[in-house]
């Protein structure tokens, strides 16, 4: 044993104590309330299976789009140099801050009918995103593309550049030095990004219901329904949320290194 | 194939900061041009420019008679058109990929195709001895094992000027000889040109045809190695090749230097360099009388043992290095601090004129 | 312990030196200074301190004007109110939300609080509401009866178990009327079913008329005729207290409801669009 390690002092360990107390007695609360027996069967009614499948085509659309418009802003965020960049980064990471809510209502006055954007899509070409499960799939972005952003600005900025020249000197273009170099250099990092994208996708409520509204089959993913099962039925919200912290947990016990070393 | 005399044509001006760097560098075609210099006196600067990494402030560079960098004309050949191999310090391996595949990246990047690439990848490892690791990953290799990777990574790409930084200087002093007498061997085969950068004098009296030495931006000596090693310019060239080097002026038989007059053999007139080998400065406790005509009291700044040989430093009247045997090291009984008397025969002077570099 | 002393504290005339000291101090802290004072002291010393009221959505306006007139009335009180779907609150009470008072906008949650005891005395209906369908201002989809909003695109109703919901189901079915649920976006409360028309791009709502007239010329209202329309009864009920609650704010709770069902309160009502009690 090392004697020289030192003791954590009383103090902090209680104020820690106390902290996971109050992380974890909501948690065992929820937990209680669960009605095992009927966990498999609160989950598979209609309404439950449709949440949770909705859910999963919500959120790894938003992960799609987060990763393919993502990756070049971080690029752009992370390599170029212009004045009003701390700005833009600033406006992208918005979202993050933003209540969703207030996300919800920013996304209807750019997309809905009446807005000169979403009303142009609409006679143009007959796209309406409001209460469509594009509109879940986009405030879901919206909210979640940020978390892919920072995570890739930061991967970009990290990976060692001479790797890029020595492509370069072996005759790739950019694009294929960016192909065969670039990407596969930061692809843990993108991956990483990318799982907690889907994390924040999955969780999302304000802006999804604010600005794609609670349509059945459409938009009304595993939080929506969830908020409106409270009432009614009680143990399939229950059952969803567990649903829903499983998935978070997992996923950030898994990133929790990555996450925390990049920030 | 036709043959330029000058290969490679750069003449080099660019800074960064208070850095300023301004260097001609000529070559012919399958000459190995060795840059030396000390640390910060701009050699990876320079190999960055004719990478085409970073780009020219004024000068120009040529290969093969094409203009790679002219900013006078508004021309820049970007990295991946120019046709250099660059084998980086830390070789720069990529990580993701197996070694084959490592070497395979020019050629696909030049656009043959991905089996053909794999023949052409597969050819090279085996000409660098390493057919048996094709599939490994660059982390698993030794550091000779990847020095010899990205030397073939290099070289698949069949290129007019192979660019290497300080090559053997991550490897430890026991596989440095093995990999420097294999460097030797494919550098001897390369049609094209090389410029080494190094601070090892060992690697350019092995590599190179040539040599040009930059010291603080500037060219401090160039030229065939012989004549660099025989006639140094500068201090730090002197030091490279262990020899002591007095700046003076010569009248007849007599060099002035600072404040002392040496005797020398021959006849000289003018500004002049003088050098003086270690071994040749013999050191005695008292005034010697006899042959040696040039000596001098001196003060020793410090004792080294050097294999079989003790490298005394001396400050005084001229500063210089003697070399003696342990032995008589140890029956002079020398310390650090003590005065001895140093003598040079006039034949042991090497006289030559200052004239430009 | 505490208890004790708060009790005898509160129902003691407030004549002596240190119980003005003491009710000043509370209407510091309350109102953050200097609303109450020696010369304004309450003239009942039951009525005073702080309640908190549980009121469905569709009563914000109506009961954030009620409190203030009861505040006005009575110095030194302070009426909390919070405001969501009633079936929301229900639920909040019977976790344990600390209420003192419950204003639903239908019978069901309030008979659902009786039945768990959690009511003190017996509920009392204050006032009436029934449904209006709304539509965007100008109505341009040309929406005049319930009928006209079974394909005329995405129509905004409040959650199937929150009360306006149930009550929307009710009028639609008397109206022989079926939307489909994909065509239907659904509302927490009705003030989010309201907003889904007036800031999304819901077509239609149906909502109480008292929203609809709350929401003044952001949204055009068209009547439901009698025959179809659905009349909601709001009761209001004293919560029963929670272990930590003083007799005085039980009293100033009786004093609100009583404020409530007065005539003073039935104008202000009105104002805001609901119906007397049947």
């Amino acid at each position: 044993m090392n004697r020289a390690r030192q003791r954590p002092p009383v103090a902090v360990v209680a104020a820690a104590l106390l902290a996971v107390g109050f992380f974890t007695l909501p948690l065992v609360g929820l937990l209680q309330q669960v009605t095992w027996s009927n966990l498999a069967a609160d989950l598979t009614t209609p309404e439950a299976a449709e949440a949770i499948r909705l859910s999963l085509v919500c959120s790894l659309a938003a992960v799609a789009l987060a990763a393919a418009f993502g990756t070049p802003l971080a690029w752009f965020l992370a390599r170029s140099d212009f004045p009003g960049r701390p700005l833009l980064r600033g406006l992208v990471l918005l979202p993050m801050v933003l209540p969703p809510v207030v996300g919800g209502v920013a996304l209807l006055s750019a997309f809905s009918l009446r807005s000169p954007v979403g009303g142009w899509l609409n006679n143009a070409f007959g796209i309406q995103l409001t209460f469509t499960t594009w509109g879940a799939i986009l405030a879901e972005t919206f909210v979640s593309m940020p978390f892919f952003v920072i995570t890739a600005e930061a991967a970009f900025r990290t990976i060692d550049r001479r790797y890029e020249q020595v492509a370069a000197t072996l005759g790739a273009r950019r694009t294929t030095v960016f192909r065969r170099v670039t990407l596969p250099s930061i692809a843990p990092s993108l991956a990483a990004g990318a799982v907690l994208t889907w994390a924040r996708a999955l969780g999302e409520f304000g802006a999804t219901i604010t600005f794609a509204g609670n349509v059945a089959g459409r938009t009304r993913t595993l939080p929506l329904s969830v908020y409106l099962a409270l009432e009614a039925d009680r143990q399939t919200a229950i059952a969803l949320s567990l649903v829903l912290l499983v998935i978070s947990l997992v996923v950030l016990v898994a990133l929790r290194d990555r996450w925390l070393s990049r920030l | 194939m036709a043959q330029s005399v000058v290969s490679l044509d750069a003449d080099v001006a660019t800074s960064a900061g208070n850095f300023e760097l301004s260097v001609r560098l000529c070559a012919p075609a399958g000459s190995v041009v060795a840059v030396l210099g000390p640390n910060g006196a701009g050699k990876s600067t320079l190999l960055r420019v004719l990478a085409g990494l970073t780009a020219l402030q004024a000068g120009i560079v040529s290969l093969d008679g094409h203009i790679l960098d002219d900013p006078a004309a508004g021309i820049f050949v970007p990295p991946e058109q120019r046709g250099v191999g660059v084998v980086f310090q830390d070789y720069l391996l990529f990580d993701h990929l197996s070694v084959l595949e490592n070497i395979a990246f020019g050629p696909r990047s030049a656009g043959i195709g991905k089996a053909a690439a794999r023949t052409i990848a597969a050819s090279w490892l085996e000409r660098v001895g390493l057919s048996d690791r094709s599939s490994a990953k660059p982390r698993q290799l030794s550091g000779g094992q990847a020095q010899r990777v990205a030397l073939a990574r290099a070289l698949a790409t069949d290129p007019q000027l192979l660019l290497l930084d300080e090559p053997l200087a991550a490897l430890d002093v026991g596989t440095r000889a093995d990999v420097r007498r294999h460097l030797r061997r494919h550098l001897q085969q390369f049609a094209g040109t090389t410029v080494l950068v190094t601070h090892d004098p060992l690697d350019a009296l092995v590599l190179a045809d040539q040599i040009v030495v930059i010291e603080a931006g500037r060219v401090s000596q160039a030229g065939p190695i012989a004549e660099v090693t025989s006639r140094p310019r500068s201090a730090y060239v002197a030091q490279l090749i262990g020899t002591n080097l007095l700046r003076g002026e010569a009248n007849g038989h007599d060099l002035h230097v600072t404040e002392a007059h040496l005797t020398i053999a021959d006849h000289h007139v003018g500004p002049a360099f003088a050098t003086i080998s270690p071994s040749a400065v013999a050191l005695h406790r008292h005034a010697p009388s006899g042959s040696p005509r040039n000596q001098w009291l001196a003060k020793i700044t410090s004792i080294d043992l050097l294999g079989d040989r003790v490298r005394v430093t001396l400050a005084g009247t001229l500063d210089v290095v003697a070399e003696i045997t342990p032995g008589a090291a140890a029956e002079l009984d020398l310390r650090e601090g003590d005065d001895v008397w140093a003598a040079v025969k006039a034949t042991e002077i090497n006289v030559y004129d200052m004239g430009r570099a | 312990m505490s208890e004790a002393w708060s009790i005898n504290h509160w129902s003691r005339p407030i004549h002596s030196p240190t119980n003005v000291f003491a009710s000043f101090l509370v209407g510091f802290v309350l109102l953050g200074g200097g609303c109450s004072s020696d010369t304004s002291a309450p003239k009942s010393p039951g009525i005073h301190g702080e309640i908190t009221v549980s009121a469905a959505a569709s009563l914000t306006e109506a009961f954030t004007a009620l409190a203030k007139d009861f505040e006005a009335k009575n110095p030194g009180t302070q009426v909390v109110l919070t405001f969501d779907s009633s079936s929301t609150l229900s639920a909040q009470i019977v976790e344990g939300a600390p209420a003192n008072v419950f204003a639903s906008a239908d019978q069901a949650n309030m008979t659902k609080l009786a039945g768990k005891g959690l009511l003190a005395g017996t509920p009392a209906v204050f006032a009436r509401n029934q449904l209006a369908v709304i539509t965007k201002p100008g109505n341009p989809e040309q929406i005049n009866s319930l009928a006209d909003l079974a394909h005329a695109g995405v129509i905004s109703l409040c959650g199937q178990d929150v009360p306006c919901g149930t009550f929307a189901a009710q009028a639609l079915a008397a109206a022989g009327v079926t939307i489909k649920e994909s065509a239907v976006t659904r509302g927490q409360n009705a003030k989010a079913t309201l907003n889904a028309v007036t800031e999304g791009d819901a077509v239609a709502g149906i909502v109480y008329a008292t929203d609809a007239l709350a929401a003044g010329n952001r949204v055009h209202v068209v009547n439901i005729p009698a025959s179809q329309n659905v009349i909601a009864d709001y009761p209001i009920a004293v919560l029963a207290p929670a272990a930590k609650q003083t007799a005085a704010s039980q009293a100033m709770a009786k004093a609100f409801k009583s404020f409530v069902l007065s005539r003073a309160a039935a104008k202000r009502l009105k104002e805001f669009g609901f119906l007397p009690p049947a």
